[in-house]
């Protein structure tokens, strides 16, 4: 399937992936992080001790890392279920392909929707065009929302769906290999 | 230093019907209390990059350093934390990242699911209701790794793979505050 490698950085559809490469260095912090950060006082120290790095290097490579986006951001990583997100709903969306550029941003911006994205059709069995992953208390919760969106699409809207997740079957993430 | 934040109402940090379940089993809640919140809501980014980061950051929430890496350690070791530190952004390390599904049949469905955890580009997969029933990311470190990966879960489960590259992105910000 080659459609499948058509995957542009975020925001910016038009240009090849990647203009940081990560350097060798860089590699290795990020082997070094990507399980999670020491619970030290001084975890950058801790973390360059065995590349051999400082800890002010290893802060100057992380700052830079967070700048040109190959890290969103540094923190705690909730478990969104155990802290009350219980019910989350794939609300996908059949809409008029000349509208989703425009109507795409609006619903991205709702509170409530985490990522919104714009994917290609699977005709006949998928219609749908735009995507918004919404989060809520409770199924109730997250058809009223969806129902929001509904109301904002309005007549661009040809159709939709909402598929809630019933099962973590896994959950890991990237972890990259040495 | 004492920590100021008073204690709070006790409050479960999982419902006790929770309609999803995870295959490690029933997750344990533990009681939340404001300092949990406060550290839920304010440190999901913007961890300092200073020399003694926890400092700063217990600081800012007005307790004390040692409270503050504590209060992490037992938030992770609880599960209300899948973890704490740099969130990367695949495709800016030249990976890439794509959504795709498969139409299971009912009866097939526990060993089609361990098919496919079983390859380590599935970062996660979710059951979901829909003919297109099994949703899944693949992320690697390439951008051929993804149709190599699609092609080795047609050939091991002998479904075909839907897969929804994003076309465009309108936004993505998984920071959601605790409800509990």
């Amino acid at each position: 399937m080659s459609e499948a490698t058509r995957v542009a950085p975020a925001g910016d559809a038009a240009a090849p992936v990647l203009d940081p490469v990560l350097d060798p260095v860089d590699r290795r912090l990020v082997l070094a992080t990507q399980a999670g950060l020491p619970l030290v006082p001084r975890p950058y120290d801790a973390v360059g001790e065995p590349l051999g790095l400082s800890g002010a290097e290893v802060r100057a490579r992380l700052t830079r890392l967070l700048e040109n986006g190959v890290i969103r951001r540094i923190g705690v990583v909730p478990n969104h279920y155990a802290i009350g997100w219980t019910a989350n709903g794939m609300s996908v969306w059949d809409v008029d392909d000349a509208r989703v550029a425009e109507l795409g941003p609006l619903i991205g911006s709702l509170d409530f929707v985490t990522h919104c994205y714009r994917r290609p059709r699977r005709p006949p069995l998928w219609p749908y065009n735009l995507f918004a992953m919404v989060h809520g208390a409770s199924r109730d919760e997250v058809r009223a929302k969806v129902a929001r969106i509904q109301a904002l699409l309005g007549d661009a809207c040809r159709g939709h769906d909402v598929l809630f997740s019933t099962r973590i079957l896994k959950k890991a993430g990237l972890r990259l290999v040495e | 230093m004492p920590d100021p934040v008073p204690p709070s109402p006790v409050v479960s940090a999982a419902p006790a019907a929770a309609p999803e379940t995870s295959r490690r089993g029933a997750f344990t809640p533990i009681p939340l209390d404001d300092l949990d919140r406060a550290i839920l809501a304010r440190l999901q980014g913007d961890f300092p990059l200073s020399e003694a980061p926890f400092a700063e950051a217990a600081a800012a929430l007005g307790c004390a350093e040692a409270t503050l890496i504590a209060r992490i350690e037992r938030l992770l070791e609880a599960r209300v934390l899948t973890r704490f530190g740099p969130l990367f952004q695949v495709e800016r390390m030249g990976g890439a990242f794509v959504l795709a599904a498969l139409a299971v049949p009912e009866e097939r469905y526990e060993a089609v699911a361990e098919a496919v955890n079983a390859l380590p580009e599935v970062a996660h997969n979710y059951r979901r209701e829909h003919a297109l029933n099994m949703w899944f990311v693949l992320a690697t470190e390439t951008p051929d790794g993804i149709p190599r990966a699609i092609a080795a879960i047609e050939a091991a489960t002998g479904l075909p793979v839907f897969a929804f590259p994003k076309e465009e992105e309108f936004f993505v910000e998984m920071k959601l505050e605790a409800r509990v």
